[in-house]
């Protein structure tokens, strides 16, 4: 029985995580491409396979080509150890995302943890610690200079970004994220509250302070991966690169690829607490309980329907990153602290006492 | 004097960005359809596409060599193109035609004519100068070769190019 359960974590993890993630990853770098070639009336990569399509293939290569240059003034355990740093902790949240229902009577996320947000919050908050030791162990001004700004703007949004889901948990009194998903696939997205239980005047009153949730946590989540309008880590006009000034080659997308993979597990993450994980809306293909048989072609259009979710956000993240110029570092500071903070703050009571009335 | 930049007061509203960035949505958005549907024109896809059939008739490409309607060379290497050509591109060796030849009448002509394609500017002097209407400027521009001396054209190169023109000057006409 016991190689059973390790065989099925292991395939899911090599699907997931290797298999759609990370090529997914190298597929958001060319819609980026060619996202805003098109908002800026260009033509954008073309050339290398149909329509582009394998620009990231060439990208890899040439990546992994060039030659991997360890300046002599870093540190250079902490300046080999940064790039995994950033990179691991955006895959190892992958873990608790639900990405399908069921498939062979096998749950489709890879650790069914009773803790998903949590875990992915202390997870993805280490990625920190790689950009800080990027830009210490680089030894020179600019990887400094980006990297303190990039710890304390991601330090600032945490807190943002963990308040902000407070009142989705509290609504749906729940912390596994399958659950949470399969309770909006019954009874109504979070914000889309249009069927089964949903559908009444507490679904709507609900989805007052569930949408004020939606966009501190939209933007916190912009600000945690460092994309534009809030890329003043690496915001290049005045840091050179930020914190991978130094870092050529592999060890340099791995930084670019834990960036892409974290909003694409922040995409995923919005999806599943949002927007109904892998749930179509109006509770179509939706099975009666977690444990109830799914057939095998409803668990496929699962999987189908959270990465057309997924990729969808994913192409809103990239479409606001080309309408948006940066902010400035104190207006940044003073978003997060005076503004996010509190509204996060009062809509965690304004959902307390929504609730307390509606009982 | 120094100027005081008035800052506008934003309303309330405006302070939110939420508005600015469904503004700003907007615009891109719309620039990104726009050109999915194929209304906004972009880039010519240059190799595959090609500007050959809309080059104007002055255009100015590589010079090349002309032979007139009796297969005569039409150069009868004055060297004045070699004199006035700006960056000295064009070296040309003259030589007497021999008295038993058909030409013998035009005395001269080109024993090598060589145009160093690196440093043509294509500014068409050569072509101004020419009083026997010998060298035009054609609409090749894709002059690329792997060493430098595939870069200079000679004379068989040249005609190649050049081809036949016919009429303009008849004065070595086998009438006159």
């Amino acid at each position: 029985m016991d190689w059973y359960i390790i065989l099925a974590a292991t395939i899911k993890i090599v699907v997931f995580v290797f298999l759609v993630t990370l090529p997914l990853v190298a597929m958001s770098v060319w819609a980026e491409r060619r996202v805003s070639a098109a908002i800026q009336d260009r033509v954008g990569p073309n050339r290398v396979g149909p329509a582009g399509l394998l620009q990231p293939v060439a990208d890899g290569i040439k990546f992994l080509l060039k030659e991997d240059f360890t300046p002599n003034h870093v540190r250079k355990s902490f300046y080999w150890l940064a790039p995994a740093l950033t990179m691991i902790p955006s895959l190892l949240t992958c873990a608790v995302i639900p990405f399908g229902s069921q498939l062979f009577g096998e749950k489709m996320v890879i650790a069914d943890l009773d803790v998903g947000p949590l875990f992915v919050f202390a997870v993805a908050s280490l990625t920190v610690y790689g950009i800080v030791l990027a830009g210490w162990a680089s030894n020179s001004k600019y990887p400094f200079l980006g990297s303190v700004r990039s710890t304390s703007q991601m330090i600032s949004y945490e807190i943002s970004l963990g308040l902000s889901i407070v009142p989705l948990l509290m609504i749906y009194g729940e912390l596994n994220l399958g659950r949470i998903v399969m309770e909006q696939a019954q009874n109504g997205w979070a914000l889309l509250p249009l069927w089964g239980e949903g559908l009444s005047f507490r679904g709507w009153l609900l989805a007052i302070p569930l949408f004020i949730s939606f966009i501190v946590f939209t933007t916190s989540m912009f600000a945690e991966t460092n994309r534009l309008p809030f890329d003043l880590p690496e915001c290049e006009t005045e840091l050179v690169a930020g914190y991978h000034t130094e870092y050529s080659s592999m060890k340099f997308a791995l930084f670019f690829l834990g960036e892409y993979a974290a909003m694409i597990i922040g995409s995923g993450l919005a999806v599943t607490l949002f927007f109904g994980g892998w749930s179509l809306p109006f509770g179509w293909l939706t099975p009666e309980s977690l444990d109830a048989e799914v057939p095998f072609w409803h668990g496929l259009i699962h999987i189908g329907v959270f990465f057309a979710k997924v990729i969808l956000f994913i192409i809103f993240f990239i479409a606001v990153r080309w309408t948006l110029p940066r902010f400035r570092y104190d207006q940044l500071m003073k978003l997060g602290w005076v503004v996010f903070f509190e509204l996060a703050l009062a809509n965690v009571i304004l959902t307390a006492l929504l609730l307390m009335w509606l009982k | 004097m120094a100027i005081v930049v008035k800052r506008p007061k934003l309303k309330w509203y405006e302070q939110l960005y939420l508005p600015a960035l469904a503004k700003g949505l907007r615009v891109t958005m719309g620039h990104f359809f726009k050109l999915l549907s194929g209304k906004t024109k972009v880039t010519m896809q240059y190799p595959e596409e090609k500007w050959d059939a809309n080059l104007p008739d002055y255009y100015r490409g590589a010079p090349a060599l002309v032979t007139d309607e009796q297969q005569r060379e039409r150069c009868v290497a004055c060297q004045l193109c070699e004199f006035i050509c700006p960056p000295r591109a064009i070296t040309i060796k003259p030589e007497e035609i021999p008295s038993e030849d058909k030409w013998a009448k035009v005395e001269k002509r080109p024993k090598t004519f060589d145009i160093n394609m690196i440093r043509c500017i294509y500014c068409g002097l050569c072509e101004e100068v020419c009083p026997e209407q010998a060298i035009y400027l054609r609409k090749d521009y894709a002059i690329t070769g792997t060493s430098r001396e595939e870069m200079i054209h000679d004379k068989q190169k040249l005609y190649e190019i050049g081809g036949v023109r016919e009429g303009l000057v008849n004065k070595w006409n086998e009438l006159k």
